[in-house]
C-alpha cells in the first residue's frame, strides 16, 4: 500500500443485453417460468397512494421500426415526491407500498411496452429549485451498448416543466418536447389515466438521452 | 466519507460508443446527438433497493433450479467475485442477475432458432445478492458460444450476461462476462465495441484452480466494478439529499 496516491478502479464496462435479455431479467417473457417471485411492470400494487397512471409506448428506431426487442425499467418518487432510498433526506412520507420501480418488456408483435403506476410527486432539485413530476426511465437492447437513460414528464404539468431545471438545461427548447408523456383524453382503463410516450432512438424526433 | 455525495462521472472512454457499425444492429439503434450531461439530482443517487426474501432458495443455483428429471449437461462451474465501487468499497446488497446459453450455446427463449437443441434440465437464468463484502456467488454449466447473424460467419465467445442494479440509479449496468483463453474473444464484434484493452481485459474471467470444488466443479471469478461516490465536501447545492 501506498500513501500519497491517486488511485481508483475503472467501472466494468457496458456491453449489450442482447436480443435474449428476458431470459435473465424476464423469464416469462422468453417462454419459461422458473422463479416463483418475478419482477414486472407494476410499479404500484393496490396499496399505494397516488392518481393510478398507465404509461404506455414504443421505442423506435432510425428507420421508424419498433424495437421488439427492449427492456425497460423505470424509478420514480411516489405520490409525495419521495424516493425509497436513505440519501432522500426530504421532509416527506414514505409510502410503505410503493417501492418506485418497474421492469417492462416491449410486446413481441406490436413493440408496446406499459407500466402500471401512480403519478409522482414533485422532488426537490439542486440548488432549491423544485423538479417536475417525472419518472427515470432506462433502456436496454439488442444493439444498444449502454443502457440509454431519458425521463419522462407529463404534459397536464405544463407550469412545473416550464420551471424545470433539467428540462431547461436542454439548450435546444424544440427537444424538450421529446421527454413530455401525452395524456391520452381516451383509452384511460379502470380509472388510470394514459399517458404515450414514444422513446426515438434516433432521427429527426429523437428523444434526449442523458449522461446521469 | 462526507453524508453528502454524488456519483463520479462515467468514464465513457471504459464502454463502447452506441455507434458502432461492425455490431451492424447499433447503426439504427444509436442516438445521433451527443447525450445531455446532467449534474446528479435525487433522482440519479437514488434507486430501487431489493431484499434477500424476494429471492428463491435455488435463484443461484443454475444447475438445479430448472433440473426436471436429472441434471444438466455440461461443464460444472461456479462464478463468483466481488461487487465494488470505483474506490475499491464493496457494493453491499446489490441484485446480480445472470442469463446464458446452455452447454451447446443454445438459449431457452422463444426467438432463438439455433438448431443445437434445449437442454431440458436446464433454464439459464439466476439471481442472487451481494453480502456485506460485496460478494456473490453462483453455480452454472458453463455456455457454449454459437453462431449470429451479423456477418454470416460470426460466433458469439461463451460468455454469460450480467446486469447488476447497485445503490443508486446512476449505477444500474448491464454486461458480459467471457472466459479466460476463449480465442473467439479477439474476433467478436460486440467485443470490438470496446475500444480500450484493458476494458475488455475486464469483462474476462480468469480460471480460478484454488476455489474448484474437488471432483465436482471448476470454479471462475469475475469481479464488478460500479460508479464511486465522491463526498460532495463544502457544497451544500443537493437539498434534500445526503
Amino acid at each position: 500500500m501506498k500513501v500519497n496516491q491517486l488511485s481508483q478502479l475503472r467501472e466494468t464496462t457496458s456491453q449489450t443485453a442482447g436480443p435474449y435479455v428476458h431470459i435473465g431479467l424476464a423469464p416469462k417473457f422468453a417462454g419459461f417460468d422458473i422463479f416463483e417471485n418475478n419482477f414486472d411492470n407494476v410499479v404500484a400494487g393496490p396499496e399505494a397512494k397516488g392518481q393510478r397512471i398507465r404509461i404506455e409506448g414504443r421505442v423506435i428506431d432510425g428507420s421508424g421500426t419498433p424495437l421488439r426487442d427492449v427492456l425497460i425499467e423505470c424509478w420514480q418518487a411516489n405520490a409525495a415526491g419521495k424516493y425509497r432510498h436513505p440519501a432522500d433526506r426530504q421532509d416527506k412520507d414514505v409510502d410503505p407500498a410503493f417501492r418506485g420501480w418497474g421492469r417492462a418488456c416491449s410486446d413481441f408483435e406490436s413493440g408496446v411496452f406499459t407500466f402500471e403506476t401512480i403519478k409522482p410527486g414533485a422532488v426537490e432539485g439542486r440548488n432549491g429549485s423544485v423538479m417536475a413530476p417525472h419518472v427515470n426511465l432506462w433502456i436496454v437492447a439488442r444493439g444498444i451498448n449502454i443502457g440509454l437513460n431519458t425521463r419522462m414528464y407529463f404534459s397536464d404539468e405544463r407550469a412545473a416543466n416550464a420551471a424545470d431545471p433539467i428540462l431547461n438545461m436542454i439548450e435546444w427548447e424544440v427537444r424538450r418536447q421529446t421527454l413530455i408523456g401525452q395524456r391520452a383524453e381516451s383509452g384511460a382503463q379502470e380509472g388510470a389515466a394514459v399517458y404515450r410516450f414514444d422513446i426515438h432512438l434516433q432521427g429527426p424526433q429523437e428523444t434526449v438521452f442523458f449522461d446521469i | 466519507m462526507s453524508d453528502q455525495y454524488e456519483f463520479l462521472q462515467r468514464d465513457r472512454g471504459v464502454h463502447p460508443p452506441a455507434y458502432a457499425p461492425d455490431y451492424k444492429t447499433s447503426v439504427l439503434r444509436s442516438p445521433q446527438n451527443a447525450l445531455i450531461s446532467i449534474e446528479n439530482t435525487l433522482s440519479e443517487l437514488t434507486g430501487p433497493a431489493f431484499s434477500r426474501d424476494e429471492l428463491g432458495p435455488l435463484d443461484n443455483d443454475l444447475i438445479m433450479n430448472y433440473a426436471k428429471d436429472g441434471l444438466p449437461i455440461g461443464e460444472r462451474i461456479v462464478v463468483h467475485g466481488f461487487v465494488l465501487d470505483e474506490n475499491g468499497q464493496p457494493v453491499r446488497n446489490a441484485l446480480v442477475e445472470v442469463w446464458q446459453a446452455n452447454a451447446g450455446g443454445r438459449y431457452r427463449h422463444k426467438k432463438d432458432q439455433y438448431l443445437a437443441p434445449i437442454d431440458p434440465n436446464f433454464g439459464g437464468c439466476g439471481r442472487t445478492m451481494t453480502d456485506d463484502n460485496g460478494y456473490y456467488f453462483y453455480r452454472t454449466i458453463k455456455p457454449g458460444p454459437y453462431p449470429w447473424r451479423n456477418r454470416i460467419n460470426d460466433w458469439r465467445p461463451a460468455h454469460i450476461h450480467y446486469s447488476i442494479s447497485g445503490d443508486g440509479w446512476a449505477q444500474r449496468l448491464i454486461t458480459q462476462m467471457y472466459f479466460e483463453g476463449d480465442p473467439l474473444i479477439a474476433t467478436c464484434p460486440i467485443v470490438r465495441t470496446i475500444k480500450d484493452e484493458e476494458a475488455v481485459r475486464s469483462l474476462i474471467a480468469p480460471l480460478d484452480r484454488s476455489s474448484a470444488i474437488q471432483l465436482d466443479s471448476l470454479a471462475y471469478r469475475f469481479d464488478i466494478v460500479l460508479r464511486g461516490k465522491r463526498a460532495t465536501l463544502f457544497e451544500n447545492r443537493l437539498q434534500g439529499a445526503r
